[in-house]
């Protein structure tokens, strides 16, 4: 073990390191000096993230917690600066600078034509370090710095472009529909510190370890129910979720990092890590479940009628992280961080996928305009092909082992129903329709879009005549990816994953738990086996029907955008007013803007800026002025020059005076 | 003997003609007499108690002012004769070269 890779506060510090070298000299740097830098700098943290994984893995420990020195101190509240690895945040850590390790290296192709180079991998290094601090802080404020952090990093990386009005547009919805969620976050926080006294991880675990079960609403609800609110503006859910999609507005790599792969993730990552809070407040674990199941089934809907491509993708992202909702409001924190982990994989793979679509047909994001892609870029259809089947549940890529665990649990956990299976069910059956409608519609077929102009007609670049396959830094990045989306599953055969985030877990007894528990002590232990043999086949029947689900939804995708192309467009047409509905995404945008935004504009207009700035404040300055204005008006009159009348009023003032002593002298 | 609100009333009157000569009147040679007429007019109040009072501080009082006065006597001519040599006038309205 390198005694350099020692302190766990270098996984952070070092790509800060290299955001500051790159943010503050990079503009002199040549480009590819400025991708080093971005590179080594992620490159090591990686480094530094697996050595942390090693020891703590083999140390057998539960956490490895390392304090730097205190942040707040307030009587007997204080905040540390501090960092802790358990199997947890491992897990995200090596999600974080290994995918976005592969990232940096395709956005150095990638972001070889644009303008704003060593900015781009300036604000790709920063959201690194805040969402490394996210993951690898040991308490909740610390926590809440890296969350603000990554908000600030997707903000400035939706409107890199920021000279498109639609991307700072973009950029803006993104974070203020984020401060939503962060005002709720924050609320949790007060409320923690009220009832625990304390932000740390671990001794906020401990003393929820020592409380009961809350069957009805209590303070640990609210807890949960806020903290949901800031994990739902963070990871796009219901009603929270509009900002993800017009995120698209950045550049590919930046989506597949930050809006796919790592930053979406934090709300699962931060209602697992409350797992002792929210396990014991099963009205706020519902109100997880249920969001997390709608989000993931209108999502999916949505999904099907998009035609861009990165919008099928963003509404993708939306629908997968409402399944790890889904799993972490039944308790299932594993499965959801299971799924977290292989979307990371197979989420990344697409867009950067998409990405090479995109940079090879010139920036055309249309798939109606695509199509017969494979021939052009082979590279980047079989990979994306992996990543397709792979979110589509198909064995034995990885999207099949998450995403069965996920069905399973919901299935059989008592916090579960058979209500959010079967939504669950459906949406893999819309999830793997729509992906293979991407698949088929840009590489199989005709190419759709605009034929290759002749030979300098306009002085056109070149390379945007014909589809072209990306270069190979771009594609090295999408193969690692792709093995990875296949055996990246394979961890969670005999639930070894589950056991390995063990220690992260804690065991809360329900009262249903304990009623069962009792039961199995009395009965025979015999039919403990029969039950358990029972459910081991009712998992492989739901097994089996997820598999079929995904299959038929890769039929049926088939049927409809290979075998007869004409079809869809006639039932678009026969469904009407539903279609557009889904079309328009539900009209949510628009709702919103009608509801919220409309009148909170036209209240900030009238009341307060026309009432309350320009006529109260600046009211109150203006005519603060204007008395003075009007009393010197007044007064400078007394200023003639003429030195007679000043000598007048001297006389006259000496006369008062004498007058005054007269009068007060006789009185 | 001649009592002592006499003596006052006659230093207010002197004191009373030197501020108003000195606010109406526009030669600075008259000024600067009204300003003398205002001196004495208090120096005879400070007589005239002093002499009541069986004090010498009132003769003290009397002495300096005298000897200020005379100082600024010399003093101020020799300014107006300045002025007069520059400005060809003794007028003070218009002297006023200072004044924005």
């Amino acid at each position: 073990m390198n005694l350099f890779f020692w302190h766990p506060w270098l996984i952070p510090i070092l790509p800060l390191a290299g955001a500051l070298l790159n943010g503050l000299f990079g503009k002199r740097f040549p480009k590819s000096l400025v991708a080093s830098i971005a590179l080594f700098f992620t490159a090591t943290s990686f480094a530094a993230a697996c050595a942390h994984a090693y020891t703590l893995v083999h140390s057998g420990a539960a956490v490895l917690e390392t304090t730097y020195g205190t942040w707040i101190r307030a009587g007997n509240f204080s905040v540390d600066f501090g960092i802790y690895i358990d199997h947890l945040s491992l897990i995200m850590m090596l999600v974080v600078t290994g995918v976005g390790f592969l990232i940096h290296v395709y956005s150095v192709a990638y972001m070889e034509h644009e303008g704003g180079y060593y900015r781009f991998f300036t604000y790709l290094n920063f959201f690194m370090f805040f969402m490394l601090t996210l993951v690898l802080a040991n308490n909740y404020l610390l926590m809440f710095v890296g969350w603000e952090g990554v908000g600030l990093a997707s903000y400035l990386l939706i409107g890199f472009f920021f000279l498109k009005n639609s991307a700072a547009n973009a950029g803006k919805k993104a974070f203020i529909t984020n401060r939503v969620g962060d005002f709720g976050f924050l609320i949790a926080l007060f409320l923690l510190i009220q009832h625990f006294g304390t932000l740390r991880f671990s001794d906020v675990f401990l003393v929820a370890s020592n409380m009961s079960y809350e069957s009805t609403a209590g303070f640990l609800t609210a807890i949960a129910l806020l903290m949901l609110v800031g994990a739902c503006g963070k990871s796009a859910q219901i009603p929270l979720y509009v900002w993800l999609p017009d995120a698209m507005e950045g550049p590919t790599p930046v989506s597949a990092l930050i809006h796919a792969a790592t930053m979406v993730t934090a709300g699962v990552y931060m209602v697992c890590r409350s797992n002792a809070i929210f396990s014991r407040a099963p009205i706020a674990l519902l109100a997880v479940a249920i969001i997390g199941t709608l989000t993931s089934f209108f999502a999916a809907t949505i999904g099907i009628t998009q035609t861009d491509i990165k919008r099928v993708l963003a509404y993708s992202t939306v629908s997968q992280l409402g399944y790890m909702f889904m799993a972490a409001g039944v308790a299932a924190y594993s499965a959801s961080v299971f799924h977290l982990m292989t979307h990371a994989f197979f989420k990344a793979l697409l867009f950067l996928g998409a990405g090479s679509v995109i940079h090879g047909i010139g920036g055309e994001q249309d798939m109606r305009k695509m199509g017969g892609l494979r021939k052009y870029m082979p590279w980047t259809f079989w990979t994306m092909l992996i990543a397709t089947l792979a979110i589509s549940g198909i064995p034995p890529f990885a999207g099949f082992f998450s995403k069965d665990e996920i069905l399973w649990q919901v299935f059989s956990s008592p916090h579960g129903s058979k209500i959010f299976w079967v939504f669950g069910v459906i949406t893999a059956f819309m999830t793997s329709f729509y992906m293979f409608r991407l698949i088929f519609l840009t590489f199989t077929g005709e190419y759709r879009g605009p034929k290759p102009e002749p030979h300098s007609a306009h002085g056109h670049d070149e390379h945007h005549g014909t589809p072209h396959e990306s270069p190979w830094l771009m594609l090295t990045p999408l193969v690692l990816l792709g093995v990875l989306s296949i055996v990246g599953g394979w961890v969670g055969i005999g639930n070894r994953f589950e056991h390995f985030l063990d220690p992260v877990i804690q065991k809360v007894s329900t009262e249903q738990n304990a009623v069962q528990n009792g039961e199995a002590t009395a009965t025979p232990v015999s039919e403990g086996e029969g039950a358990g043999s029972e459910s081991k086949s009712t998992e492989n029947m739901l097994m089996g029907i997820s598999v079929l689900v995904a299959f038929s939804g890769l039929g049926l995708a088939w049927f409809l955008y290979v075998k007869s192309p004409a079809l869809p467009a006639r039932i678009a047409a026969a469904s009407g007013g539903l279609y557009r509905l889904v079309l328009n995404k539900y009209w949510i945008d628009e709702l919103y803007s009608a509801a919220i935004i409309g009148p909170l504009i036209a209240f900030s207009r009238v009341v307060l800026w026309q009432t309350v700035d320009q006529k109260a404040i600046d009211g109150t300055v203006n005519e603060c002025a204007v008395a003075a204005r009007d009393v010197s008006q007044i007064i400078r009159q007394q200023q003639s020059g003429l030195i007679r009348s000043y000598a007048g009023w001297v006389a006259a003032g000496a006369a008062a005076v004498v007058a005054y002593m007269v009068w007060m002298g006789t009185r | 003997m001649i009592p002592i609100s006499w003596y006052l009333l006659l230093s207010a009157f002197l004191f009373a003609c030197g501020v108003v000569g000195f606010l109406i009147k526009r030669n600075i040679i008259t000024l600067f007499m009204s300003i003398e007429l205002m001196l004495n007019g208090v120096n005879l109040s400070f007589i005239a108690f002093a002499t009541r009072l069986g004090t010498l501080d009132g003769h003290i009082f009397v002495f300096f002012v005298m000897v200020v006065a005379a100082a600024e006597a010399a003093v101020g001519l020799a300014i107006i004769i300045s002025v007069y040599r520059t400005r060809e006038t003794l007028n003070v309205d218009r002297v006023n070269l200072l004044k924005l």
